[in-house]
């Protein structure tokens, strides 16, 4: 037979030596990730794990020695994170309806899209530095609609994005033929892109919380800290972030065992958004 | 050659849907439609044959002017449905494309239940009580020979029918919107033998209402259900008549190699 020369045989077995070194690699590519991402779940769960209790839900932070929770910071970091996606959401909804939809010849919308994606990958702290500036230092005060505004910028990109993204994988034929029934242009978009891309951009919007439920720069010199619970966003506020980045430097053992609890509460907050998003993505619309 | 005809409506016999003069058609700098010039019958089937890339496809998109969507495309003639021309920049393209409905290469259903892709039409133009979109939608999907096979699945998602199952939700919702004309633009390319053949069925009972403009690359096709056929070849027509007399004796030269498979 032909196919057992020598010739073939070595080029087969050199196949077979190439196959299984490329499969080491990327097995021990992906052991070598997930090994650190269990060691941080680790380190996590077994520090913070005592820290949970009804009380973290419950009562304010203490001042040190004091018996306390972390209720005023949860209130406040969802407050703002809600405040930012309510700002964020239709501007970069609207924004990506215009580049995928109208925006299809031109300079406008390139430029847009290239200057959305410089922001996207802006350093968080430039933006709350930014909203320092031109708001906090105006206003004389800290606040929570600062947190949210400058939080609100780092949604405003990722929705551009995705909702660009995702409108652009809608068919053309799918629009032709709404344009075909008579359709104007505006119901077409509403009734066949949007829903065509729903799922994305509501997973879009998902991510976008996420990514803002665990971010620590903008907000340190936006909305600050505060002691106390509060509902007024004009006033400094407290949020789950900046009160572990200053309790885990503080010298106290319980503020410390606090802001391991506080660290749990967000990852498992964005880890059950991350799912969501998932399962949101998954399931198929119309 | 006449030039720039003013064409007034005794010229154009009366069972003439739409009668096309002196037709160009540019994409950007390209010539894609050399003055083209054919009259469309009413009540019947008129087919477009022809290669790749001779410009059936585009002359049939601009019949609802959906050429206009990209910016690029430019005509010069005219297109005259019932006399009047639908180039016609005044003329809203929206009131046009209610008459001129059109079935496309690929099944386009609408992320919406079955119902929906149909009332979505009709909602355009018409206010129905819910009795009577009732009856429109069973109206539609009857005349498109499909009403049968989903009556029990109307709020279902149009995504789950099959191919052929598509094709014709989609001509229901051409229908449901009660046009003159429907153009029909490779329906049957995407789909199996068994769903073409019902298509096709399908076509030749529409005529009977609508005049059917479809454009194919299947020759038999357009020799199974067309009264009226053209062939093009490079933006050209160079042959339009009935089509027994195209696929049996053809007066061009061309005409007859591309249908006996010398060329093509």
């Amino acid at each position: 037979m032909r196919y057992t020369t020598p010739e073939i045989r070595r080029i087969y077995r050199r196949r077979q030596m190439a196959n299984r070194f490329h499969l080491f690699m990327s097995v021990f590519g992906m052991g070598f990730g997930l090994f650190w991402l269990t060691w941080i779940l680790w380190t996590l769960l077994s520090n913070g794990f005592e820290a949970l209790s009804w009380s973290l839900l419950t009562h304010p932070t203490p001042s040190p020695g004091g018996e306390g929770g972390l209720a005023n910071a949860i209130l406040g970091s969802i407050m703002m994170s809600g405040l930012a996606t309510l700002i964020g959401t239709p501007v970069g909804v609207l924004a990506g309806t215009y580049l995928a939809e109208y925006g299809r010849r031109g300079w406008l919308a390139p430029t847009t899209r290239f200057i959305n994606d410089i922001l996207l990958s802006a350093p968080s702290i430039v933006l709350g530095l930014f909203v320092y500036t031109v708001y906090v230092a105006h206003a004389h005060h800290f606040s929570g609609i600062a947190g949210a505004l400058s939080l609100s910028l780092i949604v405003v990109p990722v929705v551009v994005r995705t909702t660009d993204d995702m409108l652009r994988l809608v068919p053309d034929s799918l629009r032709e033929a709404a344009i075909a029934l008579g359709a104007p242009r505006w119901k077409m978009v509403v009734m066949v892109s949007y829903r065509s891309a729903k799922s994305g951009i509501a997973t879009g919007v998902l991510l976008a919380v996420a990514r803002i439920s665990g971010e620590t720069a903008p907000l340190l010199f936006t909305a600050l800290n505060n002691q106390f619970t509060t509902w007024n966003i004009n006033e400094p506020m407290a949020n789950l972030p900046v009160v572990i980045f200053q309790f885990a430097m503080s010298p106290y053992d319980d503020w410390h065992r606090l802001a391991w609890g506080g660290a749990i509460l967000v990852t498992f907050s964005v880890l059950a958004i991350n799912v969501l998003a998932r399962l949101l993505f998954r399931q198929k619309s119309f | 050659m006449r030039h720039s005809e003013v064409f007034n409506l005794s010229s154009i016999a009366p069972e003439v849907r739409i009668a096309i003069r002196n037709l160009n058609f540019y994409y950007g700098r390209f010539h894609a439609l050399k003055n083209v010039t054919m009259d469309i019958q009413t009540n019947k089937v008129t087919a477009f044959i022809g290669p790749s890339g001779c410009g059936k496809s585009t002359l049939l998109r601009t019949f609802n002017r959906l050429h206009e969507l990209y910016p690029a495309n430019r005509t010069t003639g005219q297109i005259l449905l019932d006399g009047k021309n639908v180039l016609d920049h005044r003329e809203d393209p929206t009131l046009l494309r209610a008459r001129v409905g059109m079935v496309f290469q690929k099944p386009t259903p609408f992320p919406m239940s079955i119902y929906e892709n149909i009332a979505f039409g009709v909602r355009l133009y018409e206010r129905l009580t819910s009795v009577e979109m009732d009856e429109r939608v069973e109206w539609a999907l009857s005349k498109a020979a499909l009403w049968p096979e989903v009556k029990d699945k109307l709020r279902q998602s149009g995504n789950g029918l099959s191919g052929g199952q598509q094709q014709r939700l989609c001509i229901a919702r051409c229908i449901a919107i009660k046009p003159e004309v429907i153009l029909l633009d490779e329906p049957c390319s995407a789909l199996d033998p068994i769903s073409t053949a019902h298509i096709e069925e399908l076509v030749h009972d529409l005529k009977s209402d609508y005049t059917v403009v479809m454009v194919t690359h299947n020759m038999q096709q357009a020799a199974r259900v067309s009264d009226y056929t053209a062939y093009m070849y490079l933006g050209e027509l160079i042959e339009f008549d009935e089509t027994d007399q195209i696929f049996t004796k053809p007066n061009q030269k061309a005409t007859e190699d591309y249908i006996t498979g010398k060329f093509g």
